[in-house]
């Protein structure tokens, strides 16, 4: 009785159940006060289009998701999931093998170092999104324009990462491993690369909000096809039906891929949490 | 800074490290000044010195992590470069990869030294070396855990494995028994001195426990910044110096010895030649009664020296 009481203070023990209830709260509050404006206001106006039915969502999303397109040929949702993941998958997966190898040659060969990290945090602060009309005419409107996006987006701040983690290898670590017979090539792809591995997963992970920004961004701009293109054409229509499933589906996408990457640190550096980082 | 060579040199030639006339400054701050020393091998010889008084600095020149600003250090005659497989090394931690686990820190070093093919043709041949040195530090069972698995005194364990296997000439250690609790810190000494004797080991060891120090060396080094000069009290910009260096009777490898009258009188005799700020010995007094320990004076002081 005493921790409900107290649960407001400082010293709140709330115990693991009461820590799900509470932590659903806010999304069940913000269903029931959905639920509840979209009932009276399609009682008001059967035709509105701004608060549609949770029945309506599941029937556009079965359009989208499960009925091949007439024009296309295709289902829809499926080849616009498709070319979103890929280009963010060719965007990041590319920033994070150039930031790799870039950012822990600056960080283990001083002059590389200080030859590159200036321009590198210089670039790292252009917001990308405003050099995107740049891209477009450099890359065209095609694929690569919109990978680059992500592309730049990440690699900088990914390089600047790789850059600190691998200036905080001890420098015993790098000396011992030289004791051991290691070259210099040696020690920085195969004593210090498995180390900051993980941490590259890491930078990835807090990449992925801003690569989902750059996609939808630029899929809005100029595309034929994506989950960012769907939502700006249907919007068109205030079609809120079919938008409103479709950020579900990115915010699950999101989540899916930040759990993935989760994952893999834990199981395959298992040493990386717990050798205290 | 005026360093000259002269006659008090001994037997340089079958040193198997012998530095001369090392000097280590930081920008205008000298840590280290003038060291002379020579080690045979097999010889386990400790260095001590109050804190801050550059031992460990000492240690990274031998190594190769860090220039003298003059002199010459060699190893079996010839002079040191990089840090490189014949001098093995362990420090306090950081000594293991955590990335690794325990077998396969040991087996690093063969690795590493071997070519790309030799890695596949030699694996298990290498796992079979690296058991008999994980079997020696009973360790053996636990080689599929990480090092965050492992406590204080098996990580140094498996750090004198990892640096064992490349049978380096010279084995440096920097306190590697600093952190560990007293328990295990004495064991660790009787464990040293065991592996010492079967595999003829030549050690250079620095701590800044005096008791450890003389418990464990067949010789120990007083490196210390608190001796006088011909440049007068009031310098202060004194780089430690070698200001003592005994041989020691290697009676038992049992830890009974340090409760015996003449082992505490020793490192009361070192304590003050060593770590008293207001005991200062002139260059040319320094209680340097190894028989290897020579060392080079400034022609001021040699003059001075022998007209004494």
């Amino acid at each position: 009785m005493g921790n409900r009481l107290n649960f407001l203070g400082l010293h709140a023990e709330p115990s693991s159940r009461v820590r799900m209830l509470v932590g659903l709260l806010p999304l069940v509050v913000l269903i029931c006060a959905y639920l509840t404006v979209s009932y009276y206001r399609l009682h008001a106006n059967p035709r509105d289009k701004l608060t549609p039915s949770p029945g309506r969502m599941i029937e556009a999303t079965k359009t989208m998701a499960f009925t091949k397109d007439q024009r296309t040929g295709t289902y829809l949702m499926l080849s616009d999931t498709v070319s979103s993941v890929k280009r963010i998958a060719m965007g990041l997966g590319s920033a994070a093998l150039v930031g790799l190898v870039a950012g822990i040659n600056m960080g283990m060969l001083p002059g590389i170092g200080a030859t590159f990290l200036p321009i590198v945090t210089f670039f790292s602060i252009i917001p990308p999104l405003a050099i995107l009309p740049i891209l477009f005419i450099l890359f065209g409107v095609g694929e690569l324009g919109k990978v680059m996006l992500i592309f730049l987006g990440a690699v900088f701040i990914i390089t600047r990462d790789m850059y600190y983690t691998s200036r905080t290898i001890p420098r015993e670590q790098i000396v011992k491993a030289l004791t051991l017979g290691a070259s210099q090539f040696e020690v920085v792809y195969q004593v210090v690369l498995p180390q900051i591995m993980p941490r590259l997963l890491v930078a990835v992970r807090l990449s992925l909000g801003a690569a989902w920004l750059f996609l939808i961004a630029s899929e809005a701009i100029a595309s034929t096809d994506g989950l960012g293109y769907r939502i700006f054409l249907v919007r068109r229509y205030l079609a809120m039906d079919v938008i409103i499933p479709y950020v579900l589906w990115i915010t699950c996408l999101g989540f899916l891929m930040d759990s993935v990457l989760k994952l893999l640190v834990s199981w395959k550096y298992p040493w990386f949490e717990a050798a205290g980082k | 800074m005026n360093c000259v060579a002269n006659a008090l040199e001994v037997g340089s030639t079958k040193a198997l490290l012998h530095v001369e006339d090392v000097c280590k400054a930081y920008g205008p701050k000298v840590v280290l000044e003038n060291i002379d020393l020579n080690v045979r091998q097999g010889e386990l010889c400790t260095v001590v010195g109050p804190s801050g008084c550059g031992k460990s600095t000492l240690l990274r020149l031998i190594l190769g992590q860090e220039r003298p600003t003059s002199g010459k250090i060699l190893i079996d005659g010839q002079p040191v470069g990089m840090p490189s497989p014949e001098r093995g090394v362990v420090y306090q931690k950081y000594s293991l990869f955590p990335h690794l686990s325990v077998l396969e820190n040991v087996v690093l070093g063969k690795k590493l030294s071997a070519s790309f093919l030799e890695r596949f043709k030699l694996r298990t041949h290498f796992v079979e070396e690296a058991k008999f040195y994980l079997d020696k530090m009973r360790l053996w069972d636990h080689r599929h855990k990480y090092p965050h698995e492992l406590s204080g005194g098996m990580q140094q364990r498996v750090a004198l494995a990892q640096a064992l296997i490349m049978k380096p000439e010279i084995l440096l250690m920097d306190e590697p028994f600093g952190a560990l609790d007293p328990g295990t810190r004495e064991h660790m000494q009787v464990f040293l001195l065991e592996l010492w004797e079967d595999f003829g080991m030549t050690v250079f060891f620095v701590t800044h426990d005096l008791e450890e120090a003389v418990f464990l060396g067949t010789r120990i080094l007083v490196l210390s910044q608190f001796y006088s000069d011909d440049r007068g009290p009031s310098f202060a910009n004194r780089g430690a110096r070698i200001v003592a260096d005994y041989p020691l009777a290697r009676s038992a490898s049992s830890t009974v010895v340090k409760e015996q009258a003449e082992f505490g009188k020793l490192i009361q005799d070192i304590r003050r030649e060593g770590f008293d700020p207001d005991y200062l010995q002139h260059v040319t007094s320094f209680n340097l009664r190894h028989s290897d320990s020579f060392q080079t004076l400034t022609q001021e002081e040699y003059d001075e020296a022998n007209h004494r």
